[in-house]
């Protein structure tokens, strides 16, 4: 009798922090709501550390962390969210804790494949965003096959970085902007065979431009982020979306990111809508 | 009268009771922020004022290699300010210094500021290196450097094309005369903390402190953002990333 007065108290209580999170929600709507939120999930193992457990026990928190998030940023109304869950950087890290967080992820990604996840509950179409050749073979094969399962979903956007760098980003869209334009160039001389083309003709029709570049972009899939959330009050961006982040407002909570909750989106959120219009004059003078 | 916009940014009449009320809720939860923020702004003036006149010996300046100095252009425009924080700078002992803006206000008023008479003796007598830069030595600079590697390996190379390394991208900045040392710490003058398009190469592991706007600088709280950089640097040493 006892424990089912519990359960139905905690269901209760349940319903009414559900139902106070979506008034808030609608008052925050009055405002302008960011299109595209950007998490940097920093402080995991030190998370471990505090409790004094080991340091898988961190990442696991921080994955509970990420759903809770990622419920909170749909609900609100945030369409782009986009996380960076492994830095080419990271892979420097020890061999036994670069394989658990691989075993993680490939738990996790096959966990959002399921029928009851969020990916699911949200209409999420799930991106993987980096150098995949630079992961093992089962994560990687992984992550295709939960981008084809979730290619038809158009409600919100999950894009998950990993094996991702800016710069490794940057160089990748010259690369295939060079290749590109190679190509270009070999299928216009292929065409004209019996016409020399001129040397100030190929300097013309080899002029790289910045819409080459950013078109192949990994991150040209989604619009700029408006918020950058890093946890644990650092205040790099280590090589995350600097291209991308130009008129992006930079939060730095205290929090490490498994103590990551409702308060510190809202407070984000406050802020972006505080500074809205002169983030909008500075989007159209760009 | 705050304006309630829908999703795509149109303006929207309220209506219903409900959506008025959902509106004072709204420009409420505002006010209080605006108040908090004015609480704020009061604390960091006493702080900064006490900073001045306290003596800050131990400010381990050695341990800024590069500064950069991020400034909202519009902000910019204000040459003499520009100029008394390129003093301070120098008073406190930095020795490189990036001023950033993202329209070139700064780097087409590099001379006013320079020919100041109180910084032109700070640079010269302290050995100041100042450095301008805009959002062109970003983004089109990237693109001046793929065109040069496009060039070198792809054009005039009868080699067989092997992929680009991001060593490549640092050589090819370099050579389009684009590259430059990437800041220990940069200064945010701008109504918020974002980067304003600095140069993306630069800033990878670079710290970002916001310090409000320019109208409102203060020496006491530019010195404590310099020594909480040299502080954390202390502990965690440089190889974090």
């Amino acid at each position: 009798m006892e424990n089912k007065d519990n359960s139905l108290a905690a269901r209760l209580f349940g319903s009414s922090v559900n139902y106070m999170r979506r008034f808030l929600f609608r008052i925050l709507s009055v405002g302008p709501i960011p299109r595209h939120m950007a998490f940097i999930l920093d402080g995991n193992r030190r998370f471990a550390k505090k409790l004094k457990r080991e340091e898988g026990s961190g990442h696991r928190a921080g994955f509970l962390s990420l759903m809770s998030m990622l419920k909170y940023c749909y609900e609100l109304g945030v369409k782009y969210v986009t996380i960076y869950a492994f830095s080419i950087d990271n892979f420097k890290r020890r061999p036994e804790e670069v394989q658990y967080v691989m075993d993680l992820m490939l738990e996790k990604i096959e966990g959002l494949l399921k029928e009851e996840s969020i990916v699911n509950q949200y209409g999420i179409k799930v991106l993987f965003i980096g150098n995949l050749k630079l992961l093992n073979e089962p994560v990687r094969l992984a992550a295709e096959k939960a981008m084809k399962a979730t290619s038809n979903n158009s409600n919100n956007v999950l894009l998950i970085c990993v094996a991702y760098t800016s710069t490794d980003e940057i160089t990748h869209a010259v690369e295939v902007s060079c290749q590109e334009k190679w190509k270009e160039i070999h299928e216009l001389t292929a065409s004209r065979a019996d016409e020399e083309l001129s040397e100030e003709k190929e300097e013309v029709s080899s002029i790289i431009k910045l819409t080459d570049i950013e078109r192949h972009m990994y991150m040209a899939v989604a619009p700029d982020p408006d918020i950058l959330v890093r946890t644990s009050g650092e205040t790099r961006l280590s090589n995350f979306l600097l291209w991308q982040s130009s008129n992006c407002i930079l939060y730095s909570p205290k929090a490490l990111w498994p103590e990551i909750g409702l308060r510190h989106l809202v407070w984000a959120v406050l802020n972006f809508q505080r500074v809205y219009p002169y983030l909008e004059k500075r989007r159209k003078q760009l | 009268m705050m304006r309630v916009m829908d999703s795509g940014g149109q303006m929207q009449k309220p209506n219903s009771c409900g959506d008025i009320g959902l509106r004072l809720l709204w420009n409420i939860l505002h006010w209080v922020l605006n108040i908090f923020f004015m609480i704020v702004s009061l604390a960091q003036m006493l702080q900064s004022f006490l900073i001045s006149n306290s003596s800050y010996q131990t400010l381990n300046i050695h341990k800024l290699k590069y500064l950069g100095v991020a400034i909202d252009s519009e902000e910019a425009k204000q040459t003499q300010k520009v100029a008394r924080l390129l003093e301070w700078l120098t008073s406190i002992g930095v020795k490189n210094v990036c001023l950033y803006d993202t329209e070139g206000i700064l780097t087409k008023s590099k001379d006013t500021i320079t020919e100041c008479q109180d910084v032109r003796n700070s640079l010269s007598h302290q050995n100041v290196e100042v450095e301008f830069t805009s959002f062109h030595d970003g983004k089109e600079a990237v693109t001046k450097a793929a065109n040069f590697l496009f060039k070198k390996y792809y054009l005039h190379s009868n080699q067989e094309k092997s992929t680009l390394a991001e060593l490549h991208m640092g050589e090819a900045l370099e050579a389009t005369g684009c590259g430059g040392p990437e800041p220990d710490l940069l200064l945010i003058y701008a109504p918020t903390r974002i980067h304003l398009g600095f140069p993306a190469w630069r800033i990878r592991y670079t710290e970002i402190v916001h310090m409000g706007s320019l109208n409102s600088m203060k020496f006491g709280l530019l010195i404590k953002a310099i020594h909480k950089f040299t502080m954390v640097r202390q502990n965690y040493g440089n190889n974090s990333y």
